[in-house]
């Protein structure tokens, strides 16, 4: 039995940990969060420069060509330091949707610069409220066109490039590849509740577009997709959530009340245990999901569904009930817990809601035939 | 990461599982025998084997296995259907304790008869009036010459009805602060004086006990460790609860929960596709989940010689509770037929219904949920822990209530 991350992986993220607690602590955070920017630009050149995005591109298209196990690792600490970058669209979905469904010459495009950092990329999905499926897509391509609108697209404000999903006629379905500098494209920021990521709606009035590949996709190969994205998602939310529990132990050591450190109180001990106990299930379940992720297991569904439920249970309990443990001054402004509740409820409604992947969960739990591992 | 033995561990895998399929008990061998009688017979089979308490010395019936060994005996052993559980708390926490306290000729005496399984212990610790707080126990012993006198009463002892020996632990010194005071001992359970009367539990079944001491001599050389040092003795019996990995454990589970959501409707639909139902087995899936993955972690561990991280103290404060909400839902998911019982069971013999009723012993035996969050918070988390009312004040001056 060897379920855990091998030395040198462990020597990445200690790395990866040390980086960022010098190039973003909360006080950088906060400077984009209070800012004008849609990101912060130094931290993307330097997280570029050290080969992150690089990290699971094949060496053939410029990238490392190492695997998802040491891209779990960099997910997770980016979600402990709430990084204000585009990571997750650019490498996460829009990566990814080229190495699974770009033909070679859109690979030869694009990989090179998105494993630089030069190009950023995000997937537009979500149109209008609730949840955009394969039959709701108003979004269409038609003769290499692409008309309709995306609201709100992550990092849509910074990307080069975005995916878009959208109806290509005969109720099929296809990934198609945007250009969003061009004329025809309208991108207007819209804020969301988290001030450190840019969003954007997109309209496409007949803009240029290129389907990915043979030219359509399968419904469940979009779901395959997004299953791959969501053990990443599931590493950065658990990374948000330990940092969150931290933070709420510290403050339960340093604040008294009544003549002692609240977090003597079984009130306030229970709370924070409770945390911990979300958090390990959480992190028992992105193992296996970063297990299934780089072996390309048939169990992926499953596994990054259970990884993806866990991981939004915990990080969602983690940072609400770090500000409680904060009291009054979690409440403020001026304090860092914001952030955590910020980012968690953000990252539990990209790519699919709680509800979402528990019933995607169960599917899989329908279609697992007995007795399997 | 990948899920397969080393090249070593395979070996002894194999190993274990020839000898196991070549000696396995027979209907035959098992014909008439109590399930007591049956564990008995198997136990001693392994002794004779050579493959009995396997990480102990070989001078006591072992073979000085490994961690990771252990664990795999026991993941090949759990595959028959073998009565284990009559010696868990003798060979896993007693023994143990006599290795670290007791003396030399008493290891010789007493640890080859517990790996042969030819006596059974038990562990005389909680009181009525001490449970969670242990270390409040009153069961008095007092020094007469050579021998100590044994005058109070247990509780909740599982086994004792059937144990030949087990370890007390006695206040000996009432004006002293309360952990000050103790002192741990051997004990025959069929010297004069022990009384034990089963307790009904409220399933119905009596697997534990009271025991009254009224009067008992024993020798001083069943003392465990120095006078007063009973609570250090007691917390190595306690550190020693088996390593729970893997296995889960029969009950109400996942499984059971989907294949009655396939079967019974809602709204006259297959109740599966109802999606409060769908999110609830999701969530429970991922405690299930967490934990079995929990215990991979704490297997990879062990495989590099290391011990499991503190993740592994969740699986009993996650799991207890688990059992019973995941069979209250599978109840309500049969509606009326939910409340069946006994020869009326008709739903997959009622896994569902024993579990419900099982489990509320489970969320308090072996520390309650809440001295387990309180475990977690102070021992993994580093917090303080409360201020006490008893904290350095002789156990006699300590208030009792009623």
């Amino acid at each position: 039995m060897n379920f855990e991350f091998s030395e040198e992986q462990l020597m990445l993220r200690e790395q990866a940990r040390g980086f960022l607690s010098q190039h973003c602590p909360p006080t950088r955070v906060r400077e984009v969060f209070d800012g004008e920017q849609d990101y912060d630009a130094t931290l993307w050149t330097s997280i570029a420069e050290m080969g992150w995005t690089a990290t699971a591109i094949p060496e053939a298209y410029g990238g490392l060509g190492l695997g998802y196990y040491e891209l779990a690792i960099i997910a997770e600490e980016l979600g402990r330091a709430v990084a204000p970058v585009p990571f997750s669209s650019s490498v996460y979905l829009a990566t990814e949707a080229l190495i699974a469904f770009g033909n070679e010459s859109q690979k030869e495009r694009w990989l090179p610069g998105l494993a630089s950092g030069e190009c950023i990329a995000t997937l537009a999905h979500a149109e209008g409220a609730g949840q955009t499926t394969a039959k709701s897509l108003t979004t269409s391509l038609s003769d290499g066109t692409l008309t309709g609108g995306k609201k709100p697209v992550a990092d849509g404000t910074s990307a080069n490039i975005a995916i878009v999903t959208a109806a290509a006629g005969d109720g099929s379905v296809t990934l198609c590849l945007v250009e969003l500098d061009h004329d025809n494209v309208d991108r207007s920021p819209i804020q969301t509740l988290d001030f450190s990521r840019g969003h954007a709606t997109l309209t496409f009035n007949s803009a240029p577009a290129e389907a990915l590949g043979d030219g359509t996709i399968t419904w469940s190969a979009f779901e395959g997709l997004l299953d791959r994205a969501a053990v990443l998602m599931a590493w950065e939310q658990l990374g948000l959530a330990d940092k969150a529990l931290e933070q709420a132990c510290d403050y339960a050591q340093q604040r008294y009340a009544f003549g002692r450190a609240i977090g003597s109180f079984q009130a306030i001990k229970h709370k924070l245990a409770g945390m911990y106990v979300k958090n390990a299930l959480a992190r028992s379940n992105a193992y296996h999901g970063a297990w299934a992720l780089a072996s390309n297991s048939d169990t992926l569904p499953l596994a990054a569904s259970t990884a993806r439920v866990a991981s939004i249970q915990a990080s969602l309990n983690a940072a609400q009930e770090n500000i409680q443990t904060h009291g009054g001054m979690g409440f403020t402004w001026e304090f860092d817990c914001q952030f955590y509740y910020r980012r968690a409820k953000l990252l539990s409604l990209a790519i699919g809601s709680e509800r979402h992947w528990q019933d995607r969960l169960v599917t899989a739990l329908e279609q697992q035939k007995p007795a399997a591992a | 990461m990948d899920f397969k033995d080393t090249p070593e561990e395979a070996n002894f895998r194999s190993e274990a599982a020839a000898w196991m399929a070549e000696n396995q008990l027979t209907a035959e061998d098992k014909q008439g025998l109590s399930r007591l009688d049956v564990a008995k017979l198997w136990q001693k089979r392994k002794y004779d084997g050579g493959w009995a308490c396997i990480g102990w010395d070989k001078k006591y019936g072992g073979r000085g296995a490994s961690a990771i060994e252990r664990v795999i005996w026991d993941q090949e052993e759990n595959k028959y259907d073998v009565p284990s559980r009559f010696f868990v708390i003798g060979q896993g926490m007693i023994a143990p304790t006599i290795m670290a306290w007791s003396t030399q000729e008493y290891c010789d005496q007493f640890l080859p008869k517990l790996a042969s399984g030819e006596e059974i212990w038990c562990q005389l610790f909680s009181e009525p009036a001490s449970g969670s707080d242990l270390a409040a126990l009153r069961t008095k012993a007092e020094k007469d010459g050579d021998e100590w006198v044994i005058n109070g009463q247990k509780i909740w002892t599982s086994g004792a009805h059937y144990s030949d020996y087990g370890m007390i632990v006695t206040r000996t010194d009432p004006t002293v602060a309360k952990h000050k005071g103790l002192t741990a001992f051997l004990v025959d359970m069929k010297a004069a004086g022990v009384e034990t009367k089963p307790i009904k539990q409220l399933t119905g079944d009596a697997d534990f006990n009271e025991v009254y001491f009224t009067d008992v001599r024993i020798p001083d050389s069943y003392r465990l460790g120095e006078v007063g040092q009973g609570w250090q003795v007691a917390l190595t019996t306690l550190m020693n609860e088996r390593l729970a990995i893997g296995g889960g454990g029969a009950g109400a589970d996942v499984p059971l929960a989907m294949k009655i959501a396939q079967t019974v409707s809602i709204n006259d639909r297959p109740a599966i596709e109802d999606s409060a139902v769908r999110a609830k087995i999701a969530n429970f899936h991922v405690q299930e989940a967490g934990l079995k993955y929990n215990g991979y972690r704490a297997l990879s561990a062990l495989s590099r010689g290391e011990l499991p991280g503190p993740e592994n103290s969740i699986g009993k404060l996650v799991g207890a509770p688990k059992l019973q909400d995941i069979a209250s839902f599978c109840m309500d998911l049969l509606e009326e037929h939910g409340a069946l019982w006994g020869d009326d069971l008709d739903f997959m013999a009622g896994a569902a219904q024993r579990s419900y009723m099982g489990a509320p012993g489970l969320r308090i035996a072996g520390g309650t949920d809440e001295i387990m969050t309180n475990i977690i918070a102070e021992r993994v988390l580093g917090l303080p822990q409360d201020p006490r009312a008893d904290k350095g004040i002789p156990f006699n001056e300590v208030p009792t209530g009623n």
